[in-house]
């Protein structure tokens, strides 16, 4: 049943490629010579699993399995009051109860068996767009829940990368803002490089009718939404998520892997790390490695990137969105804490010379 | 059942018929037309049960909705902007749970135990204790967890029908002193913030809501409400329709056929609409009573 209508896409996709090549007389070719394969191969499935899911900063272990398997991911939409910064309360939409919702780790090829549940106490209904799904509505249009109800669907993830998925119910714009999102990696065949540490970031806009830090429980603000003006801009759901207690820990030495994402609804991010370069980027998510030693990347909203580098000298390292005021002002701030020796000959302080 | 309800999702009359046939076996013939044949088997007022027991239609204050043009959130097949409401009468409250008792004590075959699954899924009413014991469920509060064929069953018995989803549209559309409230920012800045909040468990009375300019309360914010006409679109047996139909349930429709962008809690209502089967019994939906003026 999926395998004419991939073959279709594909053919659509070599049509289009043909006729983009048409107007391309100059030879200023893509990089990347093989861009659309003529037929997409479906693995053959073996076994069956459930997927791990894991609550941010956290990421589930890379997968070891050298075949396709069904994977199933069990996921329920939540709606829940709890504090957005200290002392400010926001009733978010959620998937699984936490902003962004639950990291999900597939391998290239595999069969996804998708349930998503809709909580009894939840107000709306509520449906899932994985950007790792293709065909109509990245399965929303098939995964719409009510409250109390249970639905399910089944995609092959048949293309490697870090994709965002979100709530698509109608105002999409509302479930997102409210806090519906989340990351899907689609492991590539091959697998990643090993790394020594890999983490889980998802930045997101929050439009409340009370100004930043305002206490109390805020309602939502539709017309601050449209104007693209946020009041708290945040990692990982909340004010503080990856801050004192909170912040995500490394040692000298070791290699880190940020699978970076942005749910919006609105802003693109300017990420950085105050102290370090990415020496790695995989660019939007992408599977490629298309840059080194790059200091601030950009993430789109709805869109994501996977940085890598070695920690060589230890210290605070802060994650911002480089957009500085929804840094200091909104909320954009986490730290990755480096313990380990002292490296004085990469950087040192010389009052005396 | 996950399977089922995929297959279900997908709305169209074959699947109800096949739905049928699957529960009643080979000797029942499915429901005719995309009109709703099947509601001819819904058990009806007229029948006289042998448990019935004795039971009052309770009274309902109805208010007059006086009828005025009311602008869709959604274009219709036809390019129809406007829908011209002819006045009519709507029950000032949702129905109660006391209401629904009074319902289930005269017609047996509405009893939780006794329902037919093709007219209410599991999870009718069952917020109650027992068939007919409401348990914890506060007597007053608006009856949820019923199907849009019970909620249609119900009507009968009263003598009146559901309203429209263009009726309820247009009494929804009403603010406390204006027929159409929506320029008003308060007026969808207040119901928006409504809707954000997890539903209360128990749900606190019907009747409690201000007033809108008809008289008529709880539109918004307390339970969503079945309409008449919900359902029907939801098992259409032309494919193009159904197709519009689906499409209403996620997001890139709610960008392209919405007539009033900024309208987010209309959206909200549509969206939930059409995540809806006629059979569904959902914790957070009732429905009132409406009545040709
Ligand atoms: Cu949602």
């Amino acid at each position: 049943m999926t395998r004419p209508i991939l073959l279709t896409i594909a053919a659509v996709a070599l049509t289009a490629l043909l006729g983009l090549a048409a107007f391309r007389s100059g030879g200023d070719a893509p990089a990347d010579g093989d861009a659309f394969a003529s037929e997409i191969t479906l693995p053959e499935i073996v076994g069956q699993e459930v997927a791990v899911l894991t609550e941010a900063p956290n990421v589930p272990p890379p997968i070891t399995r050298d075949h396709a398997t069904r994977v199933v991911v069990e996921m329920e939409t939540v709606e829940l009051t709890k504090e957005l910064a200290d002392g400010v309360e926001y009733t978010f939409w959620t998937f699984g109860g936490d902003v962004p919702g639950p990291f999900v780790r597939v391998r290239e090829g595999d069969l996804v068996e998708f349930h998503l549940a809709n909580a009894d106490d939840s107000t709306v209904p509520h449906n899932i767009d994985l950007h790792a799904v293709t065909g109509t509505g990245g399965g929303a249009e098939i995964s719409l829940v009510v409250p109390g109800h249970e639905t399910a669907f089944e995609f092959r993830a048949i293309k490697p990368g870090l994709y965002v998925y979100h709530c698509a119910t109608a105002p999409v714009g509302l479930h997102v803002a409210n806090g519906m999102y989340g990351l899907i990696l689609v492991e590539p065949a091959e697998g990643l490089p090993a790394v020594d540490k890999e983490f889980y970031i998802m930045q997101s806009e929050f439009y409340t009718a009370g100004r930043f830090n305002e206490p109390g429980l805020q309602p939502f603000d539709l017309e601050k939404a449209v104007d693209e003006e946020p009041e708290y801009v945040v990692f990982n759901g909340r004010v503080g998520s990856m801050t004192g207690e909170n912040a995500l820990r490394a040692s000298v030495g070791e290699t880190v892997r940020m699978y970076v994402g942005n749910g919006g609804p609105n802003l693109t991010s300017s990420f950085h790390v105050i102290g370090e370069m990415f020496d790695r980027v995989y660019g939007e998510g992408g599977t490629a490695v298309n840059q080194g030693n790059v200091q601030t990347t950009g993430v789109p909203a709805g869109g994501s990137t996977i940085v890598e580098f070695l920690l060589d000298t230890p210290g605070r390292y802060t994650l911002v969105d480089h957009a500085l005021f929804r840094a200091f002002n909104k909320g954009a701030v986490g730290i990755l804490e480096v313990t380990g020796d002292e490296h004085p000959e990469i950087l040192r302080s010389t009052p005396d010379a | 059942m996950t399977r089922l309800s995929t297959v279900l999702l997908s709305a169209s009359a074959l699947a109800l018929a096949a739905l049928v046939a699957a529960r009643l076996g080979p000797t029942v013939e499915p429901p005719a037309g995309p009109d709703l044949g099947v509601v001819a088997e819904v058990p009806s007022a007229a029948q006289a049960p042998a448990e019935a027991l004795p039971a009052e239609v309770p009274a309902v204050e109805m208010a007059t909705v006086q009828g005025g043009v009311y602008r869709p959130l959604y274009q219709t097949a036809t390019g129809v902007a406007e829908v011209e409401v002819a006045p009519f009468a709507l029950a000032v409250r949702p129905v109660t749970n006391a209401e629904f008792l009074a319902f289930a004590r005269a017609h047996p075959d509405w009893r939780r135990s006794r329902v037919r699954p093709l007219f209410a899924e599991d999870g009718y009413l069952g917020h109650w204790a027992g068939d007919l014991a409401l348990g914890d469920a506060p007597p007053q509060a608006p009856v949820v967890n019923v199907s849009w064929f019970a909620a249609r069953a119900y009507a009968e018995w009263a003598g009146k029908r559901l309203p429209t989803t263009d009726e309820w549209e247009f009494a929804a559309s009403a603010s406390a002193t204006q027929a159409d409230g929506r320029a008003d920012p308060d007026y969808a800045r207040t119901i928006l913030a409504r809707y954000s909040r997890p539903t209360p468990n128990p749900l606190p009375d019907a009747g409690q809501g201000d007033p809108n300019v008809w008289g008529v309360r709880d539109l918004h914010g307390l339970v969503w409400e079945w309409t008449d006409d919900v359902a029907s679109a939801l098992v259409t047996a032309d494919s193009r329709q159904s197709r519009d139909a689906n499409s209403r349930r996620y997001c890139a429709a709610g960008a392209v056929g919405a007539s009033d962008f900024e309208d987010y809690a209309a959206f909200l209502r549509y969206g939930f609409r059409g995540g809806l089967e006629a059979r569904f019994a959902v914790p957070n939906l009732g429905f009132r009573l409406a009545a040709d003026a």
